[in-house]
């Protein structure tokens, strides 16, 4: 089986380098056929990349341990739904994925735009199975997923423990998703500026592939967030880490893209940079899957240091050096149409987001790349903390969210003094109340930040609001349709306006979610004996007493043994929770430390237990007691209790084993030790996934298909239109 | 001032500004970061309140929890050899945390103890994109 | 035996994939018509036009431009759509 999956492989990368030679000759010599039949080759890559990713996922959920990837990332003892995802787990796992998703996204693409296009599409097909042609040469010659040992060992190391949780199954593949989809616009500027169709028709396309992008690694990025949080020493659902870094840039830089293209279709202006901007986003996201992968940066997800670095740099070289050289010298179809009419308009408050934007892009970028800068500047790595990142990104992070406030309440061209007095009037009196409530009815006027955000907030929801009601008048008055269609049938004949401006409330919900968390959280790392409690951010939390289960894991990971704590949470006397940290201990898969050590002795984990509110999150886990010298008297006894029946066999062993690993359990509930544990309380962290929630939503509408203006609505303006060219 | 020259004038005076804003990012990064360490580095370098970014491995039998929810333990260079550096540690502890596994801590040195920062602990994961033999026996 | 199958696998799937990719070679005249590219840039100008002018509108409706902005606005807008709508007539 094994040989077949690699056979497929190499079938892929065959199928590849075929369709970038049948698109490249079908463009230079007009053969329609030629191109099609690249673009075919884009299918038949999918269609390839699912047998082989089929393959290999049969391969884990079978535990065929012949392949090396099974055994490195999987056992007998890792239960079903996290085989299926630990395919994802190895470097060779991650790659197929990877490539597939993007053989499948690419498929989309080229599907969409059948019918369009059609001097541009060959060249970015040609791109797009470039790219697939990269990633399956990884697959084929350097980290193949369906290398094998003979004799094929009877059991594997199995799946990290750590990534044990249900978001290892979601929050690769969509971050993935989003990663290869940045492929697909990359590959169509390329081809538009090869072909000089940098038009109208590009636009459209440009920008829908774009918001896709955006869309899917958001996601990504958002299920990351939440993954982090949930674990210890992941720091939070945002630590500035390296790889969390890396995701980040390349959705800025197409936030910004999302923008300044607004202005080259209403203007015609801004072309190179909107070109530059496409190219770099894209490059960003080969980066990001690049750094993940490499160990070239200390990380987090430190996933060591491979030997595929080399690859990677000279194609992201050839990436940045083939875009430089593509603007250049298509520069003078990226002319420039219109200036800039005046400062106050909404040209300007898109070109202001967008320096900030690539800003603060820059700021990241500097500070993720820092150790390899100071390197090279001073002999020694040095590293920038995340005081220093906040530093720089909180105030940039005001100044977007206020200019999201701005942009839906200024107009095209040049904005009138008086127009601007009536339109700000609102959103400056929603600011001004929020002041004033955040040094009287809430509790955050020790935070200036804190403050100004609230205000920044306050202006966004108050502008949006204003722009929601004006519209929906307006609506009403001209269709007359009943107030409830009226709202519905607005918004869905302006997709992209509404849908932006749901987006901008979606993110200012999520940093008022930031902002308090981040400021007002309560920590406390504290030993409680049974009965003791302590009272964190105003909420008492007790150590009610122990718990313990063994072979059946009731978090469904795997586990042998489950150790935990009830913790009873009460405010001002009222009862408000039941937390149950535990921390998980699992086979270590190789026998090393006795047979009923080895039961426990693999990695543990513990989660925290959480309750949230729309007010704030209360957190508790145990910071995972070391079982090993904790206990080691106790599994010393049972190893050698166990290992004095072994004239009893091997099913009888292990029944023991059991046994005796009930009696430790046991004795931990009967006399427990103190519990190690971290108690958090957390203002409005429901904020940020709700408010994330929002942006998607939002970015759903905007993205969603408009049937095009409508017929009647067409009849109409071209009457209209008509008549004007019987005037003129 | 005709409208071309306005232009101009824009453009320069937003390129100073981005220039210099660059520039004081470039500068404070490089005060305000800490020299990254290997135990046998920092030993012979280190100077007493600045900060240090301290990656070694844990040493076998140098853990020990301290009431009030204090971690003592010892890192040693990766590659074995040179001499420890005992670090006294409070916060949060990663998972992975474990004797022979490799971290990264932040720590300045008071008088003879090297004291991390609360919460700066980050452990690699056991590293599975590597060809290097990881730290569980197969 | 898996060895065949093994085989025997690979070879369908080189079959097919070779038949699919080939079939706009071995059919040209299935090929759909070559459009004008400069026709359907005019199209997507012309559609991107009465989107502006429609947003125009709303803008105008929702109380950011002044009356006497938008008539202007408006009117230029309309005249652009026109030489659009006059240039695609020119190619049909």
């Amino acid at each position: 089986m094994a040989v077949v999956g690699r056979a497929v492989l190499v079938v892929a990368l065959l199928t590849t380098l075929f369709g970038i030679t049948a698109a490249l000759y079908g463009a230079r010599h007009g053969r329609r056929d030629w191109v099609d039949a690249g673009r075919r080759s884009v299918y038949a890559l999918a269609v390839i990349l699912t047998v082989a990713f089929a393959l290999l996922e049969v391969a884990f959920i079978d535990n065929d341990f012949a392949f090396n990837t099974v055994a490195n990332d999987s056992s007998l003892t890792t239960p079903l739904f996290y085989r299926a995802a630990a395919m994802w787990g190895s470097q060779e796992g991650s790659l197929l994925l990877w490539v597939w998703l993007l053989s499948l996204w690419s498929s989309l693409a080229v599907f969409l735009t059948r019918n369009r296009l059609r001097e541009v599409v060959p060249y970015a097909v040609s791109v797009l199975l470039g790219f697939g042609a990269f990633f399956t040469s990884l697959l084929v010659f350097f980290a193949t997923p369906f290398g094998t040992t003979t004799p094929a060992p009877t059991n594997g190391v199995g799946l990290d423990p750590l990534l044990r949780n249900p978001s290892m199954m979601i929050h690769p593949p969509m971050l993935y998703s989003g990663y290869t989809f940045f492929t697909i616009p990359f590959a169509f500027a390329v081809g538009a500026l090869i072909t000089r169709r940098v038009d109208a028709e590009w636009i459209q396309v440009a920008r829908r592939f774009a918001l896709a992008s955006w869309l899917f690694l958001g996601v990504g990025i958002l299920l990351g967030a939440r993954w982090a949080y949930s674990e210890i020493g992941w720091g939070g659902y945002w630590g500035w880490d390296a790889v969390e870094n890396a995701a980040l840039m390349p959705w800025l830089i197409s936030t910004a893209f999302l923008h300044s293209i607004m202005i080259q279709e209403k203007r015609g202006m801004l072309k190179i940079w909107n070109a530059s901007l496409v190219l770099a986003a894209s490059t960003l996201a080969i980066l990001g899957t690049f750094l993940v992968r490499s160990g070239i940066l200390s990380s987090i997800h430190a996933f060591g240091a491979s030997t595929l670095g080399i690859p990677f740099v000279v194609l992201i070289a050839v990436m940045v050096i083939g875009s430089i050289y593509l603007v250049v010298s298509r520069r003078d179809v990226l002319r420039s149409e219109h200036r800039l009419d005046s400062l106050f308009s909404r040209e300007a408050a898109f070109m202001l987001n967008n320096v900030l934007l690539v800003g603060l892009t820059f700021v990241i970028f500097w500070g993720t790349f820092f150790p390899l800068i100071s390197e090279v500047a001073t002999g020694t790595q040095s590293v920038v903390g995340t005081p220093w990142f906040d530093r720089y990104t909180v105030p940039l992070a005001l100044m977007l969210v206020l200019l999201s406030g701005i942009g839906p309440v200024i107009p095209w061209r040049r904005a009138t003094l008086a127009k601007a007095r009536r339109n700000f009037a609102l959103p400056l009196v929603a600011a001004a109340a929020m002041l004033i409530a955040s040094f009287t009815v809430l509790p955050i006027s020790s935070s200036v930040p804190t403050v100004a955000l609230f205000c920044c907030v306050a202006f966004v929801f108050a502008s949006v609001g204003q722009e929601f009601w004006r519209g929906w008048r307006a609506r009403r008055a001209t269709s007359g349709d009943s107030p409830p269609r009226a709202l519905i049938s607005m918004v869905r004949r302006n997709r992209r306006r509404y849908g932006g401006y749901i987006v901008h409330v979606g993110l200012a919900v999520l940093f008022v979610g930031v902002a308090a968390s981040s400021t007002f959280s309560r920590t406390q790392f504290v030993n409680l004996q049974k009965g003791q409690s302590t009272v964190v951010g105003g909420y008492k939390m007790t150590n009610v007493r122990p718990t313990a289960a063994i072979v059946t894991d009731p978090t469904s990971t795997g586990a042998l043994l489950t150790l935990g704590v009830i913790m009873r949470v009460t405010h001002d006397g009222r009862y408000v929770t039941t937390l149950h940290p535990v921390a998980q201990y699992y086979d270590d898969e190789t026998g090393g430390e006795g047979p009923v050590g080895s039961l426990i002795g693999g990695d543990s984990v513990s989660t925290l237990s959480l309750h949230s509110s729309f007010r704030r999150d209360i957190s508790a886990a145990i910071d995972a007691p070391d079982i090993q010298s904790e206990l080691q008297g106790e599994i010393n006894h049972a190893n050698t209790l166990v290992l004095d029946e072994r004239s009893e066999g091997a099913v009888a062993q292990t029944k023991l084993s059991y046994y005796l690993l009930a009696a430790i359990a046991g004795g931990y509930v009967r006399h427990p030790p103190a519990a190690p544990l971290k108690l958090a309380s957390s203002p409005l962290v429901m904020w940020l996934w709700l408010g994330a929630l929002v942006v998607f939503a939002g970015g759903l509408i905007a993205i969603w298909p408009t049937a095009g203006v409508s017929g009647r609505v067409r009849a109409r303006y071209l009457a209209r239109v008509a008549h004007e060219l019987g005037r003129a | 001032m005709n409208p071309g020259r306005k232009r101009q004038v824009r453009l320069v005076v937003s390129l100073t500004l981005a220039v210099l804003l660059a520039g004081g990012l470039i500068y404070t990064s490089f005060s305000a970061a800490d020299e990254a360490l290997t135990p046998t580095q920092l030993l012979a370098r280190a100077k007493t309140d600045l900060s240090y970014q301290l990656t070694g491995t844990v040493v076998k039998g140098s853990v020990r929890r301290l009431p009030g929810g204090v971690l003592d333990f010892s890192l040693a260079d990766r590659a074995g050899g040179g001499r420890a550096v005992p670090v006294i540690y409070t916060g949060a502890v990663p998972d992975p945390f474990r004797v022979g596994r490799e971290l990264i801590v932040t720590v300045s040195k008071r008088g003879r103890d090297f004291v991390a920062a609360p919460g700066s602990m980050i452990t690699k994961c056991p590293s599975k994109y590597s060809p290097a033999p990881s730290t569980k026996s197969t | 035996m898996t060895v065949v199958l093994g085989i025997l696998a690979i070879t369908v799937l080189l079959v097919f994939i070779i038949w699919f990719v080939s079939g706009p070679l071995r059919h040209p005249a299935s090929a759909a018509p070559t459009q004008n590219s400069q026709q359907r840039a005019l199209e997507a100008a012309r559609d991107a036009k009465y989107a502006e002018i429609r947003d125009t509108e709303l803008d105008y409706r929702t109380g950011k431009l002044s009356e006497e902005d938008f008539r202007t606005l408006d009117r230029q807008l309309r005249a652009e759509a026109v030489e659009i709508l006059r240039s695609l007539d020119k190619l049909r």
